[in-house]
C-alpha cells in the first residue's frame, strides 16, 4: 500500500465520524414541507363560528397559519406568543382547527383567548392532509399572494419567534415592498 | 408430581407462554382494525399493501396500517376513498408524494436525492471488499519464503536443537 493508501482508513474514519456526528444533532421530526413556494391549497370550509370561508378570505399581506386543537398541549404553550402578536397587531394569524370538535374548540378559545382572525374548521383533518400537516401544532408563514414560504413544526415560542419568524417576516416584507 | 418436577415443567412452560403472549401482542400491534368496505377483494388487498407501504408521518417508524396516530387514520381513509374511486396505485402514490414528500414512502423513489440512500450500502460494501482484497494481496506478497537450508544453516539448527535439549534435561 502506498503512502496515500496508509491515510485512507483515517480519512474514511474522519468522514464517517463527521457524518454521524452531524446526524446526532439532526432533528428527524423537522421534515421539509412539500408546499414551500406553492400556493395554499384551495379550500371552501366554515370557520369554528360556522361562517363560510375560502381562499379569498385570507389576508392580503403576509400572515401566519397556525394549526391547533383544543386537545393539543403544546398549542397551549405557544398560545401566549400568538396572543401577544395579535394584541400588538404584529402580523395577522389564521387558525386551522385540526381534528377537533367545534364545541371544544370554542370553549378553548373562550378560556385562553382568541388570537386568530378566523379559524378554519377541519374536523375531518382533510384540509390538514392537503397542507401536509402531521400533527398540531404547526405554523406556516404565507405571503400576500397566498404562497407558503416557511413551515415550523411544533411549538412556536418567543425564542422561535425571535430567531426564526421575526427575521423571515422582515425579509418577506422587504421583498414585497420592492 | 414432586416439587422438583413441577419446577422443571414451569421452567419449560413460562418462556413458551411469554413468547406466545409477545407474538400475540405483536399481532395486535400489527394492524389497526379497518371497518372500510370494498367492492372487490382485490381492492381490499391493494388497501392492505398500500397502507403497509406508506409511513405514518407523525410516528415515523410505523406504517399507516400499524399506526394509531390521527393523521394515519385520516390517510388510511383517503387511501380507501381513492381505491374505491378507481385511482391507480401510481396516482395514489403521487397524491401522497405531493403532500408528504419522499418521507411517506417506506420504499423511497429513485431520484437524485435518494440515490445515496439506495446505493450507499452498495458503495460501502464495495469499499469494504476493496480493503479486504488489498489486505489479502499484501499478506500474500509479504509471506516469508520457505526454502531449503544450506549446510551452514543446517548445522546451526542442529546445534541449537542440541543445546535446547541439554538445557531442558538439566532443569
Amino acid at each position: 500500500m502506498g503512502r496515500a493508501g496508509a491515510f485512507l482508513p483515517v480519512a474514511l474514519f474522519l468522514g464517517l465520524a463527521i457524518v454521524m456526528w452531524r446526524g446526532l444533532y439532526l432533528d428527524s421530526k423537522e421534515l421539509p414541507s412539500m408546499l414551500i413556494d406553492k400556493p395554499m391549497p384551495s379550500f371552501a370550509k366554515v370557520t369554528v363560528d360556522e361562517l363560510p370561508v375560502d381562499n379569498a378570505a385570507l389576508p392580503n399581506e403576509p400572515f401566519l397559519l397556525n394549526v391547533w386543537g383544543s386537545y393539543c398541549l403544546p398549542c397551549l404553550v405557544e398560545h401566549p406568543t400568538f396572543m401577544r402578536l395579535s394584541e400588538s397587531g404584529t402580523i395577522p394569524i389564521v387558525g386551522v382547527n385540526y381534528r377537533d370538535q367545534r364545541e371544544l374548540a370554542l370553549n378553548w378559545l373562550e378560556d385562553n383567548g382568541n388570537p386568530y382572525a378566523f379559524s378554519i374548521l377541519d374536523e375531518s383533518g382533510r384540509f390538514g392532509i392537503d397542507l401536509g400537516v402531521y400533527g398540531a401544532p404547526e405554523t406556516y408563514l404565507v405571503d400576500s399572494e397566498g404562497v407558503i414560504r416557511y413551515r415550523h413544526v411544533s411549538v412556536l415560542d418567543e425564542t422561535v419567534w425571535r430567531e426564526v419568524f421575526e427575521p423571515a417576516i422582515a425579509e418577506l416584507r422587504a421583498e414585497e415592498a420592492q | 408430581m414432586s416439587i422438583c418436577a413441577f419446577n422443571r415443567v414451569l421452567v419449560a412452560i413460562v418462556p413458551l407462554a411469554l413468547m406466545l403472549l409477545l407474538s400475540l401482542s405483536a399481532e395486535i400491534a400489527q394492524g389497526q382494525v379497518d371497518t372500510f368496505e370494498f367492492d372487490t377483494p382485490e381492492q381490499q388487498q391493494r388497501f392492505r399493501r398500500l397502507s403497509d407501504e406508506f409511513r405514518c408521518p407523525m410516528c415515523q417508524n410505523t406504517s399507516l396500517s400499524g399506526s394509531t396516530g390521527g393523521v394515519a387514520e385520516d390517510l388510511r381513509r383517503e387511501v380507501h376513498r381513492m381505491i374505491v374511486e378507481g385511482l391507480t396505485d401510481a396516482e395514489i402514490e403521487q397524491f401522497m408524494f405531493e403532500r408528504y414528500g419522499d418521507f411517506i414512502f417506506y420504499k423511497p423513489r429513485l431520484t437524485r436525492e435518494t440515490l445515496l440512500l439506495w446505493f450507499g450500502p452498495l458503495l460501502f460494501l464495495g469499499l469494504g471488499g476493496f480493503v479486504v482484497v488489498r489486505i489479502w494481496r499484501n499478506a500474500q506478497n509479504n509471506a516469508p519464503e520457505i526454502g531449503e537450508l544450506d549446510d551452514a544453516e543446517q548445522r546451526r539448527l542442529e546445534r541449537l536443537a542440541a543445546e535446547t535439549t541439554r538445557l531442558k534435561d538439566r532443569s
